[in-house]
């Protein structure tokens, strides 16, 4: 039974319908709901799924088209309604209130004094509102994907010619002057100034460094292209300098992806002149020597834990873990007891991206290699992002799983229905998680997959075996979600819980080594 | 230094404009941050042919199209409309001969006529007596031997059919700046009207009574009074409740206070002075045949600047909505009539309605009508129903206007000027259309108004314009 409606001259974000896509499927005696605009690529999609008529043939990218497929007429109705009061709710907010400029220009009509651009529209167009902006005198912060290398550059060269941040594209935080854009977690404020290329890096190195009793000044996401050759690091040089400059800003944290040689040459001399002390981590790259003022670390926890002493707080010690060595030893036997009979392989399911390289490098050495789709060596690649193959760990922000959906911070859906996989194997002999709170990630994303993980340690229970569910929560107490109640939902649902993400890895490595 | 920017940004107040996902302005707000939410659309709606055109245009260094439109649009600002004289039009507007029939938009044949055109076409042949009746006029205007003509190409405008014929009164617009005229008829009231597409002879009589008495009149009173500057009679219109275009009450107020002292001074039977001012006073949008050729006048100032952009013509016949360009000639651009999104008057409904017809948009074209709703609270029904919506109406034209007027001006947006000058450009680049306040006819010759509200011109002739525009101006793809 189906229901398609166009509705002429009605643009709507695709994200924004995503996220309307999403709550109509949940809607019971709803098979299929495509709310999109009707661009070429979605009526193709819609000829797909047999949800095509004469009047979804003839819309334009800027009609809107709701094909609903569901078992019962009262379904179709309800979510016909759903579809409805979703869109209105948009719409309602702008009535009767707030006039909403169409165009950048007219925004800054309506804020001269504006500092700065966010922009989360389809990156084919960010060369041209990203110029616009800039041209203007504004910080740019970009969260957009596939934004063509070319324009990045461009955009770049023209931002440092102009003096202006240009952060990003695939720049999913950053926290300027205490506030949270995009994703991002609240944190105290405090001399600690970041540059980062790298996004859920640079939350768990925010969100460590305020457990660690530390603050943050400013912490600048570059996307992860700026520390390449052909980028140059243009935004990371130019931010750094900003910082070198800032009187609020103490000491210097650079957290990034190994970038090329020659960028982290001129990393290294901008931090050395800076004159500040500087804590410096390349995520999955060998440490290098410390010099001068700069100092390497071995983990973005540690990269914290250093940036807090040099800002004043407790002297910096290597540690694996938070508790002592014997309390992790209890967990580890507790935990490893019980897995048994098919359960041979670690399952990583990672909502973000750097979490995921960080934790595959603490398993893979000791676990004899592991499968990713985010591995380094071709070797380890997983041939199918979404089927596990002996020790894996998943990157779930991958393309593959975010086509016409959005990223696994915010819909948790991606991660549970993988998991189903995992335990349709019978293989899966621990769940290794990350958690990722915040402004712009899940409303309660421990809460969203709690009942999932029950039930699944549940069914390994009821198959004779065991299953060491670990996990850790990238955030903070003042974050939407709070930490706490997060942490909280997950033990109840048997979880242990650690707190950092590569402390988490090191559990599961330790409880894998015991399992042998 | 290069970072000093950035240091000001880090000792200032985050102030953020947020493109796209509206969670993110939405968490700035939380957190104590101003931030103004686009409502962003891809360049001309996603639409890559006409996207690829904004390139070929926006990558020629040698066009000059900000200097253009500038010169356009202070053209536009620099224009005084004065209103001078009444004519008959056989005598003064260029190219008018007996068998000419003048009709509001652009060209159009007898075939294809809308409804109420065909109706007013009618009445006007009777009216100047080249038939008898309905049937004969139809013949004669089927037989080839009538010539049809939008009024635009004769420096005229006319209300809804627009209907001018040899012997109708026209008001003479002088613009005192640029030298330029403009014509318009007077307008007959509502209800059973030629320009509705009535032609009995209660019509026929009235347009009679109008030679004869009202024109007549209102010329002596008009030669001792002395020209009169529109410009300055609009900008005060506007700032007691009218938009110019769907309400003009208070024009037609001021205009019988300034004309009345030198009325009540001719030497005329008092019965046909009190039935020129009953006349006048029974009808708010007698001033709407004056604001429309002063906008004439004004806008036309603008025509046939080299490389502008700016739209200098809107216009509908009831059949076809017609766009004219600055730096495009004399070339119409068009697209189908469309239906009016409007209120109704008790007893009538959508299914009534004729398309859209009329020059009266030459109102927005200069600035005032749609453009000015937020000065026109009184009919904020037409737009949605709060005084916000007509003020969010006005705000979204200065997305596609060159420059804030510098005589008409909104009181509730703080005397902002009016937005003025609409741009093609623009859009087509933010694919928000031109605003229209309009009355809506009877489909059936001779019914009359039956509403009024807001219609979307079609996209079609803004990309059509926008296309030659890039064909002309725009670098070889």
């Amino acid at each position: 039974m189906r229901r398609i409606i166009v509705r002429k001259d009605a643009y709507y974000d695709s994200v924004f319908l995503m996220l309307i896509n999403q709550d109509v499927k949940k809607i019971d005696g709803i098979q299929e709901a495509v709310v999109a605009m009707g661009t070429d690529m979605n009526r193709d999609l819609l000829v797909g799924m047999g949800l095509s008529t004469d009047e979804v043939a003839a819309a334009g990218p800027n009609d809107l088209i709701i094909a609903l497929d569901g078992s019962r007429e009262d379904a179709l109705k309800a979510a016909e309604q759903a579809v409805i009061e979703l869109l209105q709710k948009k719409s309602a907010s702008g009535k009767g209130e707030e006039f909403r400029p169409t165009s950048l220009q007219s925004a800054v009509e309506q804020m001269p004094d504006a500092n700065v651009a966010l922009f989360s529209i389809p990156g084919k167009f960010v060369a041209r509102e990203g110029r616009k902006a800039l041209e203007r005198g504004l910080h740019c912060m970009v969260f957009s994907d596939n934004v063509p290398l070319d324009d990045e550059i461009r955009l770049k060269k023209l931002a440092r010619e102009k003096g202006l941040l240009f952060m990003g594209p695939d720049c999913g935080t950053a926290i300027i002057n205490g506030k949270p854009l995009c994703f991002a977690n609240v944190v105290r404020r405090g001399p600690i100034g970041i540059v980062a290329a790298s996004g859920s890096g640079l939350q768990e190195l925010t969100c460590s460094i305020d457990k660690a009793g530390g603050g943050i000044s400013q912490a600048i996401g570059t996307g992860g292209r700026d520390v390449k050759a052909e980028v140059g690091g243009i935004m990371m040089l130019t931010a750094l300098e900003a910082l070198a400059g800032d009187p609020e800003t103490r000491v210097l944290t650079v957290i990034s992806k190994p970038p090329a040689e020659s960028v982290v040459d001129a990393v290294i001399e901008t931090l050395k002149k800076s004159g500040k002390p500087s804590v410096v981590h390349f995520i999955g790259a060998r440490r290098r020597e410390d010099t001068g003022s700069v100092q390497f670390a071995p983990s973005i926890e540690d990269a914290a834990l250093m940036a807090v002493a040099a800002s004043g707080g407790p002297a910096y010690q290597a540690a694996e873990f938070s508790m002592d060595a014997a309390a992790v030893e209890k967990i580890v036997a507790r935990e490893a007891a019980g897995i048994g009979g098919k359960q041979k392989y670690l399952r990583g399911l990672f909502a973000g991206g750097t979490l995921a390289e960080e934790a595959l490098m603490v398993v893979h050495e000791v676990l004899g290699g592991v499968y990713s789709n985010v591995h380094p060596n071709q070797q380890f690649r997983l041939e199918d992002p979404s089927v596990s193959r002996e020790h894996t760990v998943i990157d779930l922000g991958d393309d593959t799983f975010t086509v016409g959906r959005p990223h696994p911070m915010i819909d948790v859906s991606i991660r549970n229905e993988q998991l189903e996989k995992e335990l349709a194997s019978g293989e899966m002999a621990l769940l290794l998680l990350d958690f990722v709170i915040g402004y712009g990630a899940h409303t309660d994303p421990a809460g969203a997959m709690a009942s999932e993980i029950a039930a699944a340690r549940k069914s390994v229970k009821d198959a004779g075996g065991y299953l060491p569910v670990i996990a850790s929560v990238t955030g903070t107490e003042a974050d939407p979600q709070v930490l706490s109640r997060q942490k909280r939902i997950l033990e109840e649902a048997g979880c242990v819980v650690l707190s950092s993400n590569i402390q988490a890895a090191r559990l599961a490595k330790r409880i894998m080594e015991k399992v042998g | 230094m290069a970072g000093d920017n950035i240091r000001t940004l880090f000792t200032s107040e985050l102030k953020a404009i947020n493109l796209g996902l509206e969670s993110f302005s939405e968490t700035l707000r939380r957190e104590g941050t101003e931030a103004v939410q686009v409502d962003w659309k891809p360049p001309a709606g996603g639409d890559e042919k006409i996207a690829a055109l904004i390139d070929r245009v926006e990558n020629n260094p040698k066009l000059k199209r900000d200097a253009a439109n500038d010169e356009a649009v202070s053209r536009v600002m620099r224009s005084k409309p004065t209103l001078i004289d009444i004519g008959i039009a056989a005598d003064v507007v260029p190219g008018m001969h007996k068998k000419l029939v003048l009709h509001s938009g652009p060209p159009v044949t007898w075939e294809k006529m809308a409804g109420p055109v065909r109706g007013a076409v009618i009445g006007g042949l009777i009216y100047e007596g080249l038939a008898k009746d309905a049937a004969e006029a139809e013949k004669l205007a089927a037989s080839g031997e009538i010539e049809f003509d939008p009024c635009h190409h004769h420096d005229s405008v006319g209300p809804m059919a627009g209907i001018m014929t040899a012997s109708m009164p026209v008001w003479i617009f002088r613009n005192e700046t640029f030298g330029n005229y403009a014509y318009c008829t007077l307008n007959e009231g509502l209800g059973k009207v030629l320009r509705y597409g009535a032609n009995s002879q209660e019509v026929i009589d009235r347009l009679k009574w109008m030679d004869t008495v009202l024109a007549p009149i209102l010329k002596e009173a008009l030669a001792a009074h002395g020209p009169i500057d529109m410009k300055n009679l609009i900008a005060q219109v506007l700032q007691m409740g009218d938009e110019g275009h769907n309400r003009n009450r208070a024009g037609t107020s001021l205009f019988i206070r300034e004309l009345a002292p030198y009325l009540v001074m001719l030497d005329r039977k008092k019965e046909d002075l009190a039935e020129v001012f009953r006349f006048m006073h029974t009808n708010d949008h007698f001033f709407l045949n004056l604001t429309m050729p002063a906008c004439k006048a004004t806008v036309d100032a603008a025509r046939g600047i080299e490389g502008s952009s700016m739209i200098t013509t809107m216009a509908r016949n009831g059949t076809e909505f017609g766009i004219r360009i600055s730096g495009l000639g004399d070339q119409w651009f068009t697209g189908p009539a469309s239906k009016i999104d409007g209120l109704y008057l008790p007893g009538y409904s959508e299914k009534d309605a004729a398309r859209d017809v009329g020059d009266s948009v030459i109102t927005e074209t200069a600035g005032i009508g749609g453009f000015a709703m937020a000065g026109a609270p009184a009919i904020v029904k037409f737009v949605g129903g709060s005084p916000q919506d007509a003020l969010n109406v006005t705000r979204r034209m200065y997305e596609i206007t060159l420059r804030e007027n510098d005589t008409y001006q909104i009181p509730a947006l703080d005397f902002r000027g009016t937005p003025t000058g609409i741009d093609l450009f623009k859009v087509v680049e933010t694919g928000v259309l031109p605003a229209i306040n309009t009355g809506i006819a009877h489909k059936d010759p001779g019914v009359g108004m039956v509403g009024a509200g807001l219609v979307k011109p079609p996209v079609k002739c803004f990309h059509d314009a926008f296309a030659a525009y890039a064909e002309k101006y725009g670098v070889a793809p």
